[in-house]
C-alpha cells in the first residue's frame, strides 16, 4: 500500500478508483475520466495533488542559489507571489525535473524566499540534487512542507466557485491575482496556476483543513477529478509530463522547453548552460511536435513516427482527446518534419497531421 | 463487486455470451472488463459475413487507457455487429450486457459452448485475478 494523502477518506467516500502512483494511493477517476475532463473544460473540477513535493528555499543567498540551480531565471520574479516554470538540468543539459517556483516575499524587502513545487515520482532524486548544490551559497536552507495538502480547482467557473466558499477577505486576495501569481493567507497559499489549460487555482492547505475544504467545494458543485482526467487535460494543453515527454537524457531544447531557458544575461552560470550552448551552436536535431489523428484509433506512448518511410522519432505521450473527439499526441521527431507524417500503430502505418504541441486552451481548439 | 448476470455464459478473456436461439449468440465484454478498460472511446468490429474460429482476433476496443484485442470466444460467422458503438462507444461502459453488445455469431461448432463458464465460474475467475 502506498502513502495516503489527507483526502484519502474523502476519495473513498466519493467512490474513487484508487491506483498506485509514485508511491501514493491516488484517485485515477471517480467513475468516468471523460466526464471529469468535460467538467473541467466547461465548468469546474478539483484534483487532489497533495502528492506533489513542496520545498521552501530560504536564506540570504536563496535567489543566487536558484539562479544557478534552474535554467529559467528567478530574477524575472519581480512581484510577491509571482510564479515561474523552469527545468532543473544536469551538467549534460538533461532535465532532472520540471517545477514551479514562487517568490514568497516582497522583492524590495531583505530576506526574500521562494517556494518550489516538484514532481512526486522524482522527490528523492530532486531533494538530493537540490541539497547537493547548496554548499556554495550562504545560509541556503531547504525545508520540505509535507504538512501542506494541495488541491487544484480548474475550469471556467473554478474561481467563482472557490470564492463562493471563502471569507470576504480571502475573496479579495483571489480577485487581485493575475495568472501565474499566488498569495499567502494565514498558512494557506492560493495560486492562479494549473496543469489543464483552463483558468483556476492551485491551493496549498494545511492538511488538517483540507477535508473540509474539499467537502465545501463538492457542496459548491465542483466535480472531483482523478489523475486520468488530469493527464488528458494536460496533454490537450500541450503541457509536458516528466518521465514521458522528457527526462534526464532529454534536452529542454528537444522537449518544447526552449522558452523556459533564460539565456540572458549571458554571464549567469546555471547548471547545464554550457551543454545547452553547445547544442544550440550545433543545431538541435530533434523537436517536439503535436500529432493529430483524424481517423479512428488512439496514439500511444512509444509508438514509432515514420517520415518518408524511415523511422524518425517516437510518441512521448498519446491519448484520446475528449474535447476534440480524436486522438492527439506529443512526439519527439527529427527537426525537418513536414506537416504530415506516419505513425506505426500496432503494425499499421497511419497518417497523422503535424501541429504545434498545443491542442486546446480555455475550452477551444487552438490548431488549424 | 462487478455485475455478473446469471443467465449468461462467459470466457476467461472477459467476454459474455448470450444464447439468442437458432444457433445464434450475442457477444460483448463484461462489467468487470469495462471497469478495467476505463472509458471506451473506439470499438473496431469485423464485417458481417466474416468467419472466425475460436481465439481469432475479431476487433479492438480502445479506451482512454489502452488498446485491447477482442478474441472470438466461439467459432462461427458474424451475422450482426452493433453499429451504435461507432458513435456511442460509451455504451460499453454504461450498459455492457445490453446496448453495449458487440457482435452476433451463427455458431459453426455448437459443441464448443460446453466449455463456457457459468456466472459462478466467471465470478471465481475474477476473484482469483484480483
Amino acid at each position: 500500500m502506498g502513502q495516503k494523502t489527507a483526502l484519502y477518506e474523502k476519495h473513498q467516500q466519493m467512490n474513487a478508483k484508487l491506483v498506485g502512483f509514485g508511491g501514493w494511493e491516488m484517485p485515477i477517476n471517480y467513475g468516468s475520466q471523460v466526464e471529469e475532463h468535460h467538467k473541467v473544460r466547461t465548468d469546474a473540477g478539483m484534483f487532489d495533488v497533495s502528492h506533489m513535493t513542496v520545498v521552501d528555499v530560504t536564506g540570504a543567498d536563496s535567489k543566487e542559489y536558484l539562479r544557478y540551480l534552474l535554467a529559467n531565471d528567478v530574477v524575472q520574479l519581480q512581484q510577491q507571489g509571482k510564479a515561474l516554470y523552469s527545468g532543473m538540468l544536469n551538467e549534460m543539459g538533461g532535465v532532472v525535473d520540471d517545477l514551479i517556483v514562487y517568490l514568497m516575499t516582497d522583492p524590495d524587502v531583505a530576506g526574500e524566499w521562494f517556494r518550489v513545487v516538484v514532481n512526486c515520482a522524482t522527490r528523492e532524486k530532486d531533494l538530493r540534487w537540490m541539497a547537493d548544490h547548496t554548499a556554495k551559497f550562504d545560509g541556503v536552507a531547504l525545508t520540505e512542507r509535507p504538512e501542506l495538502s494541495m488541491v487544484a480547482i480548474q475550469g471556467p467557473n473554478a474561481l467563482a466557485k472557490v470564492e463562493s466558499i471563502l471569507s470576504e477577505s480571502r475573496v479579495k486576495l483571489i480577485d487581485g491575482l493575475k495568472p501565474f501569481q499566488g498569495v499567502e493567507s494565514e498558512g494557506w497559499f492560493f495560486a492562479r496556476t494549473g496543469y489543464t489549460g483552463e483558468d483556476g487555482l492551485e491551493v496549498m492547505v494545511p492538511e488538517e483543513y483540507v477535508a473540509d475544504f474539499w467537502q465545501a467545494l463538492f457542496d459548491a458543485d465542483v466535480t472531483p477529478c482523478g489523475l486520468g482526467a488530469r493527464d488528458t487535460l494536460r496533454l490537450e494543453a500541450g503541457m509536458n509530463l516528466y518521465g514521458l515527454d522528457m527526462d534526464e537524457k532529454v534536452s529542454p531544447l528537444a522537449a518544447n522547453m526552449g522558452w523556459t531557458v533564460a539565456w540572458e544575461p549571458a554571464d549567469r552560470d546555471f547548471i547545464g548552460r554550457s551543454a545547452l550552448e553547445k547544442q544550440r551552436a550545433a543545431g538541435v536535431q530533434e523537436k517536439m511536435v503535436g500529432l493529430v489523428l483524424e481517423n479512428r484509433g488512439v496514439l500511444r506512448s512509444h509508438q514509432k513516427v515514420v517520415i518518408n518511410g524511415e523511422e524518425a522519432g517516437e510518441i512521448t505521450s498519446g491519448t484520446f482527446s475528449p474535447t476534440l473527439g480524436c486522438s492527439i499526441a506529443m512526439a519527439r521527431v527529427s527537426a525537418d518534419v513536414a506537416d504530415t507524417c506516419h505513425v506505426d500503430m500496432r503494425g499499421k502505418l497511419v497518417e497523422v497531421k503535424v501541429v504545434k504541441p498545443s491542442f486546446v486552451r480555455n475550452g477551444e481548439k487552438v490548431f488549424s | 463487486m462487478s455485475d455478473i448476470p446469471s443467465d449468461l455464459k462467459y470466457v476467461a478473456s472477459h467476454e459474455w455470451i448470450r444464447d439468442e436461439g437458432d444457433g445464434v449468440v450475442a457477444i460483448g465484454v463484461t462489467d468487470h472488463a469495462q471497469d478495467l478498460l476505463g472509458d471506451v472511446v473506439f470499438v473496431e468490429l469485423p464485417d458481417v459475413g466474416a468467419d472466425f474460429a475460436v481465439g481469432d482476433d475479431i476487433g479492438v476496443v480502445e479506451s482512454v487507457k489502452a488498446a485491447s484485442d477482442i478474441y472470438a470466444p466461439l467459432s462461427g460467422q458474424i451475422v450482426a455487429v452493433n453499429e451504435e458503438l461507432e458513435d456511442s462507444p460509451e455504451l460499453v461502459n454504461s450498459d455492457p450486457y445490453g446496448d453495449g453488445w458487440f457482435i452476433k455469431i451463427r455458431l459453426s461448432e455448437a459443441s464448443e459452448t460446453a466449455g463456457l463458464l457459468d456466472a459462478d465460474g466467471y465470478a471465481e475467475l475474477c476473484e482469483a485475478e484480483s
